[in-house]
Formats: C-alpha cells, structure tokens, sequence
C-alpha cells in the first residue's frame, strides 16, 4: 500500500486537536521531523505537531512560506473551501456539527420525518413482496 | 505556545566606591524560567568573571528579550559547556525552531534526555542563528529542502479533548495513514 497523503508545502490538513480544533490549515513549511509551520486565513501562522493534524486530499501550489496575501489568493484560486465542502469527509463533518446544534423542536421535526420516510418505504416493500407472490 | 524558558536581559554593576566612582556597567542575555532566577544567575555569572558579588552590586535593569519573527523559522546554533559525571566538556548542538526560546527548551531537554544534564549544570557560551549553507549537523540539514515531501507513516488515534478519553475501547485503531 503505497503513501498518497504527504507532508509538503501546501498540503491541506485538518486539525484534530486543541485549540484549532476543527479548522483547515495549510502547511507552509516543516520545521523538523515533528512539527510544521501551518497558516490559515484567520489564524496567526504558527508551529504544529503532525500529531495534532490530519492531512487531507487537497494539495494547494504554494512556494515555501508564502506571505497572507499570496496564501489567501492560492486558497481562492484552488477553491478549497468548496471541494472541502463536496468531498465526503467534509460533508460528513458538516452533517456532525448539524446534529450536535439541533434543539429540542428540530430533534421532533426529525423524528416525524423519519418516521414517514419508514412507512414510504415499507410500502414500497409491501408493494415489491405483492408482486413476487403473485 | 508557553516556553519554560525566557530570555532576559540583565544590567548590573558594582556599587560606586570613593576609589571607584564610575564602576563599569555590565550586561548579559541569559535564559532562566523568572525574572528572579535571571537576576540570580546574573550575579553567578559576573562573580566568576569580575571581583564583585550581589552584596557590594546593584543591579540596574532587567528586561524580557522576545522573539522578533516568531512565524519564520530558523537554525539555531547553540553553544554550551556542561558539566557531566567526570567533568566539564563543551558543546555546539543545533535546532530548528520558529523561536530562540524554543530552541533553547529543546537544549535543555535534549540534554537531559541524551546526556543526564540537568538543567543547573549547563551553561549556554552563546547563541546564533546559523544560515542553512553553514549548519554542521545532518539532522538539521536534512529539512534544508524547499521541496520537503515524506508521509506521516504510522497515525495515532487520538480522542479531540482530555475529556473524551477512555481505558477499553470497543475496537483496535486502525493505525494506517
């Protein structure tokens, strides 16, 4: 099984701890074996732990340590921010957060509609079997 | 990011005398946890080197170095003499770090790690950031490449906070990138 995801200028990660948590970050450059210099629109660019990332699919084409303007402009040119949105990670993420922020009348608006999405399919089934027996 | 150690800049000198109106005034740059530890070590330094103690000085100001490019990174050069089981011996490590302070964190647990130093029995010589043709050490010139690229090879499962922590876990992590 061959490595696809690499540490390199420009890959985007995921932070899976901390303070950022949650946020896509960009590596800009690695300092030693363990740590990376990241950037985001709205953090101070900093050092990372490789413990404290997820590298993902997307790959930006950044030059080492790029400064705000050009890492801003490579992030909207890539258009990372809507091909993180349509992957399946990203939606995936999105459907958590959703569910984590629903109140007490959404959670009653969900369970009438699962309960009618489960008698439109039993109905169809009910359907299906009729017509295997007969 | 919190370092254990800070930089300070510390001015002392001898308390003026009838014979010595104008005593020279003496500075050091030197790395302790507080501002009181650096006063401290301020005075050990300067009895070694000069006839003058904390008792017949006064110490004339202290100031917190900080880290001027805290976003760009740096190879630091780092000068030691520390003292081991059998004796004194001198050093020249060097880091690669965003932060000097940082650097020198990464000094003094290396050293703790490497050579069973602790951290009372090292005395940093001097500092200096190295540009990437004149560093000596492999292991920093192995990331002096602007098209660095290699995988993270082995992932460690990691619940997002303290709190989520558990002892048994229903299943084996998957350990692969």
């Amino acid at each position: 099984m061959p490595f696809k995801r690499y540490v390199e200028v420009g890959r985007i990660a995921l932070v899976n701890y901390g303070k950022d948590y949650g946020k896509l970050v960009v590596i800009v450059d690695v300092i030693d074996q363990n740590r990376a210099l990241v950037d985001a629109p709205d953090m101070v660019r900093g050092q990372m732990n490789f413990k404290r990332l997820t590298l993902t699919d997307i790959k930006i084409d950044i030059k080492r340590v790029p400064n705000k303007k050009t890492l801003v402009a490579a992030l909207e040119a890539a258009d990372v921010k809507n091909k993180w949105e349509s992957s399946s990670w990203g939606r995936k993420l999105i459907v958590q957060k959703k569910r984590a922020s629903l109140n007490d009348f959404d959670r009653f608006k969900i369970m009438l509609a699962k309960i009618k999405k489960a008698g439109v399919v039993r109905q169809e089934l009910a359907k299906l079997k009729k017509e295997t027996t007969a | 990011m919190s370092y254990k150690f800070h930089q300070f800049q510390v001015v002392g000198r001898g308390l003026p005398t009838e014979s010595d109106e104008h005593p020279k005034i003496y500075r050091m740059k030197l790395w302790a946890t507080n501002e009181v530890r650096a006063k401290s070590k301020f005075w050990y330094f300067l009895r070694k080197l000069k006839k003058v103690k904390k008792s017949n000085g006064q110490m004339l100001a202290i100031n917190e170095i900080f880290e001027k490019n805290p976003t760009t990174i740096k190879n630091y050069g780092i000068w030691l003499r520390y003292q081991s089981r059998t004796g004194y011996h001198n050093m020249y490590k060097e880091y690669r770090d965003t932060t000097l302070n940082g650097g020198i964190e990464q000094m003094y647990t290396e050293m703790a790690s490497r050579h069973r130093v602790r951290h009372h029995c090292i005395q940093v010589i001097k500092t200096a950031t190295i540009p990437a043709k004149l560093c000596k050490r492999e292991s920093t010139k192995q990331f002096h490449n602007s098209k660095i690229k290699f995988p993270l090879v082995f992932k460690k499962v990691r619940p997002p906070t303290r709190k989520l922590k558990t002892t048994y876990k229903a299943s084996r992590p998957n350990l692969f990138v």
